[in-house]
């Protein structure tokens, strides 16, 4: 018999009006491997185009009344999701392993992503999965000049599908995969009409996936480090092509180990100050007394559990660091970790 | 702040997470987790303290923020801590300002 997980993963997808959420989720549904998920659906408003456009909602299905973009989503969000797990504990619908949310055009995915997270009852069931953000080829690059949700939902996004590629002009179509990949760098990128795209393994693979998790992170720094390399070398050419986004990625490494108290309380002092302006953070640390890396996510000022990787993913065992953030100061961020947590002469009671 | 600062309840701040399957606990064992407590005090104590303010612990449960004058307030975990430190304090606590980086950096030698 089926088991539901200890703790089941809640995935979100996110993208702008139009950018083909509906039609990447039906994808999943599709897929035999993501049989076992149930779907949240947030309708917008009375008209509910979404609901319309979904093909089979079966019994799993909980419509959300509210389009509404900010707490109050959260009160209904949080209820749907306790319906469905207490009609799944009862026996009254098969068991669900996962559960998908597709969220409004317009949402900002952090109300939902904080719902999940901090919810007294949730977060003793629940637990993050992955967001994957869907941006329109066509669209995207004016979305993304003029919305700031639409560039914040690919900040945050784990997975980003570039969609409407086939009716797109190729040289736009690169344009908006590399600004998507100066944006969020550590976020696989695909192509939604590439016919081998799995769509089951989108929301697969998370970091909590003990068998996977090494090279998901492992993916996070390979391109983050790749596009700041970039970005400077850019920087100094003054390529005349590249967007002002006021987001945008930079990473750094270091060698020695740090102290897991310190950085704590420095992470979490900087995310109380600054992390409305921090839309993500990924670490991958190597922590004094520990043989194994410990990875650290966050989302604004929501720091996911932090997981002890089984082993480095690669013979690079520095501690590195990714931050997607809107008008922060790489140098100013940098001079503050090296103060508060790695040069710590100041600190009495070390062990 | 709502949900993230705690006001949602529950004890189960990132840095010292419940133990669960692949989370990463720093000391698992009570003694561990009194010495890790005791350490994050001393060390908040260092930040705290060029605000004018000091950290102790309540019951080996929730910590107490006091000011020099004597005001305090109780927080249950770091991510009260922070907001409840700069009301007391009247001003920002922003590790990235230039002036507490400076200070940090001479104490650090």
């Amino acid at each position: 018999m089926v088991e539901a997980p200890a703790f089941t993963p809640v995935n979100l997808i996110t993208g702008f009006l139009g950018s083909g959420k509906t039609t990447l989720l039906n994808r999943m549904r599709a897929s035999p491997r993501l049989a076992d998920t149930a779907v949240l659906i947030n309708e917008f408003g009375e008209i509910g185009l979404d609901h319309e456009l979904i093909e089979r909602i079966d019994e799993n299905t909980v419509l959300l009344q509210s389009g509404c973009l900010c707490c109050t989503i959260r009160g209904e969000l949080a209820d749907a999701v306790k319906t469905l797990h207490s009609r799944r504990e009862r026996g009254e619908i098969p068991i669900y392993r996962r559960i998908l949310i597709e969220s409004t055009g317009l949402a900002d995915p952090l109300p939902i992503l904080t719902t999940i997270a901090a919810e007294p009852t949730l977060r003793h069931h629940y637990r993050l999965g992955l967001v994957v953000a869907t941006i329109d080829a066509v669209n995207g690059m004016s979305q993304l000049d003029r919305q700031p949700e639409s560039r914040k939902q690919a900040a945050v996004a784990d997975r980003l599908i570039l969609t409407k590629t086939d009716i797109a002009a190729p040289a736009e179509v690169e344009r908006l995969r590399a600004r998507l990949s100066r944006l969020n760098p550590s976020a696989p990128l695909s192509y939604a009409v590439d016919r081998d795209l799995d769509p089951s393994a989108l929301i697969g693979n998370d970091l909590f996936d003990l068998d996977a998790k090494s090279r998901e992170v492992a993916h996070w720094f390979d391109e983050a480090f790749a596009e700041a390399a970039d970005h400077d070398h850019a920087h100094h050419r003054h390529d005349p092509n590249r967007h002002g986004d006021d987001i945008r990625a930079f990473a750094f490494a270091f060698d020695a180990p740090i102290d897991w108290t310190a950085f704590g309380l420095w992470l979490s002092m900087l995310l109380n100050r600054h992390g409305e302006r921090i839309l993500r953070v990924k670490g991958l640390l190597s922590v004094e007394g520990e043989e194994a890396p410990v990875a650290v996510h966050a989302v604004q000022q929501l720091v996911h559990a932090p997981t002890h990787l089984p082993r480095w993913p690669s013979a690079d065992r520095r501690t590195r660091l990714v931050f997607i953030a809107r008008g922060l100061d790489e140098a100013v961020v940098r001079r503050s970790f090296a103060a508060f947590v790695l040069d710590r002469s100041a600190t009495s009671g070390r062990h | 702040m709502c949900a993230l600062c705690g006001v949602l309840g529950g004890k189960d701040h990132w840095t010292e997470p419940l133990q669960r399957e692949g989370v990463y606990v720093r000391h698992a064992d009570p003694a561990g987790r009194r010495r890790e407590r005791a350490r994050r005090i001393a060390e908040a104590n260092v930040i705290l303290g060029q605000f004018g303010l000091t950290l102790s612990d309540w019951q080996s449960d929730s910590y107490v923020l006091a000011t020099r004058t004597g005001k305090t307030e109780v927080v249950a975990d770091l991510a009260a801590l922070w907001p409840a430190a700069e009301k007391l304090a009247g001003r920002g606590l922003d590790p990235l300002d230039p002036a507490v980086l400076a200070r940090r950096e001479q104490a650090n030698g």
